[in-house]
């Protein structure tokens, strides 16, 4: 018996999310009783796979094959199947990000598991499986049931933290049986966002709407981010109108995010935004309209003209931390 | 060629959530119903495709697990565009239940392309299209901004944790869509809403069905704590809490 926890890597490195992830599933592990083994795909170093113990995994069943370079859903549902079977796994925890989307769900047919997708905290009961999750985007908890023996559950980011245990994982080196059916899509080209912090890594977010004109007043919503640690990021009609990227739209059709600190400059909050941002820990809304529906989510908030606002709050930051 | 849209009948977006018999259940008093939005783009950008010169799309089917009152959702999605539309007679369950039907009705008809939105926007599970490939054992692609097809090879871009990937596949595939596949859904017209009446909607019965994981209760989020107000020149003191008080910075 296991719970196995897919931890995910970036240019052979783990980020603050496969620890949390491993963090998760040990917790779960504690629940039923049982050892918390991580698998990873890639080429990692030992000393990184090893670290994983720190965070209760007990053993780290490491794969490299070249052919999985590049996601192949149908391949790395495959490897975790395989890797379920091999350790017996009740419960398999990973990402509920675009990795853990795309393969949660193929893993689930495989293995015949019931699914908890999007959830951000531990089950109530493991005997029967229930635990909560979020529904109608973020309008409402659900509690779900998982009837079957093997559960897979995908952890909404940030949701839970980091909690050592200070162990130290043992690594095997685990070759899966693929086949060419495996590899039915091939990867042409390759942009990777460098040198910015993701929406979905970010622990600070600072957001613009409509409310700021034009793309030619970012620069403080740039400067500010900067100062903070923080990423950038908008309202949907700010990306339709190609004022910033795609990536950047937060909300029911974007990116879902739950930052601990989420600043919305010239955002009316209209209810489509806030599903993509009310898991946020702390809200800040700084908009001239005090009649705005953000006021409503926000924790902290300024009537006023984000133009004057954000220049003041950037020097107040730099004050802040002794510049 | 043919492409399939799975599509899922929702609460429109600006719904308010209220629970009926315990919370066990969505009271559906009043609700107004509408395509799920991914799918709804999902469609426009099929017939976006079988309009384009060359592209070799003949056929465009909506398919969708519920009951006849989910019709009035499938016949808006035939007034948008599509050639014909399913529905399997079931009352949608879980994620699991919902992607078996599916794949058991559409297995050997021979559509090239399927295409899925990324999350239903009620249970927000973003698992049946991930399931229907695994069921039907073809390949899947997922959080997909972008189709293009070229003598019946496939372009696809997807995005990933950190960057963008350009992909190329061979049909069948199935693909998990996102922002971008479209900009704006396709509205009816009213040429479009006279054709949409007559159109084949084919009715099938399900196959048993199981069900993996159940709902059993609901509950609406805790209400918030009021907003607490800094005046407009008071820039430092936001700041401040921030740091002392909230501690996010
Ligand atoms: C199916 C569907 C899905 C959707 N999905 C999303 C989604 O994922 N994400 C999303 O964001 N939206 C989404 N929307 C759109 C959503 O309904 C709103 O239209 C959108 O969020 C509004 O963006 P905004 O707040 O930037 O702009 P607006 O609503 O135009 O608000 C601008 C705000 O800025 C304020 N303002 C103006 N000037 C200033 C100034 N100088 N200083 C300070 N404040 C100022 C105004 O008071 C106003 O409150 C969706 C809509 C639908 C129908």
């Amino acid at each position: 018996m296991s719970v196995l926890v897919y931890t995910e890597n970036w240019d052979g490195k783990f980020k603050k999310l496969s620890y949390e992830l491993v963090s998760y599933a040990h917790a779960i592990a504690g629940m039923l009783n049982t050892e918390t083994v991580a698998v990873s795909i890639g080429d990692v170093s030992d000393t990184e796979l090893t670290a994983l113990g720190k965070y209760g995994a007990s053993r780290v069943l490491s794969v490299r094959d070249a052919r999985l370079n590049q996601l192949v859903n149908q391949a790395y549902a495959s490897v975790l199947y395989q890797a379920a079977v091999r350790e017996n796994a009740q419960v398999v925890v990973m990402a509920n990000n675009f990795t853990g989307k795309a393969i949660a769900p193929r893993l689930a047919v495989k293995l015949k598991a019931g699914v908890g997708a999007g959830i951000a905290g531990l089950p109530v009961t493991v005997e029967p499986f229930a635990i909560h999750k979020k529904a109608f985007n973020g309008k409402a908890f659900a509690t779900i049931v998982i009837k079957t023996p093997v559960r897979i559950l995908t952890l909404l980011q940030n949701s839970f933290g980091l909690k050592e245990n200070g162990g130290v994982a043992a690594v095997e080196a685990f070759i899966p049986d693929l086949t060419d059916h495996d590899f039915k899509t091939s990867v042409e080209e390759v942009s990777k966002v460098t040198g910015k912090i993701l929406l979905t890594d970010a622990e600070v977010v600072v957001s613009g709407g409509r409310g700021m004109k034009g793309p030619e007043n970012w620069a403080p919503i740039e400067e500010l981010a900067r100062e903070l640690g923080a990423a950038t990021a908008c309202s949907r009609p700010v990306s339709d109108e190609g004022w910033r990227p795609h990536e950047e739209h937060t909300g029911q059709t974007g990116k879902i995010i739950a930052p601990n600190l989420y600043m919305a400059f010239g955002i009316s909050g209209a209810i489509q935004h806030l599903a993509g941002v009310s898991s946020s820990k702390c809200i800040v809304a700084v908009n001239k309209d005090p009649d705005a529906p953000i006021f409503e989510a926000a924790d902290y908030g300024i009537v006023g003209d984000a133009m004057k606002v954000l220049p003041e709050m950037i020097a107040a930051v730099k004050e802040m931390k002794g510049e | 060629m043919k492409i399939l849209i799975c599509m899922s009948n929702v609460p429109d977006t600006t719904t308010k959530i209220r629970f009926k018999d315990g919370n066990t259940a969505l009271d559906t008093t009043g609700v107004q119903w509408i395509i799920n939005p991914w799918d709804e783009l999902a469609l426009t950008r099929a017939l976006q495709l079988k309009e384009e010169p060359g592209s070799g799309v003949e056929k465009v089917t909506v398919i969708t697990v519920g009951l006849a009152d989910a019709e009035p959702t499938i016949r808006k999605a035939l007034a948008i565009g599509a050639d014909d539309a399913i529905r399997i007679n079931s009352q949608a369950t879980d994620a699991y239940d919902v992607a078996r039907q599916i794949a058991e009705a559409v297995n050997n008809e021979g559509y090239d392309l399927i295409l899925c939105g990324i999350e239903s926007s009620d249970y927000n599970n973003s698992m049946v299209g991930g399931m229907i490939s695994e069921f039907l054992d073809i390949p899947s692609v997922s959080s997909v901004s972008s189709v293009t097809v070229d003598s019946g090879r496939f372009k696809i871009k997807r995005e990933i944790d950190g960057g963008k990937e350009t992909l190329s596949v061979t049909a069948p595939f199935l693909a998990v869509v996102q922002k971008g596949i479209a900009l704006e859904p396709r509205i009816p017209s009213m040429r479009g809403i006279m054709m949409a009446r007559t159109k084949p909607l084919k009715v099938i019965e399900p196959v048993t069905s199981e069900v993996l994981v159940e709902h059993i209760r609901y509950e609406l989020p805790p209400s918030k704590a009021k907003c607490r107000m800094v005046a407009e020149d008071n820039v430092r003191e936001l700041v401040q809490l921030l740091h002392t008080e909230a501690k996010v910075i």
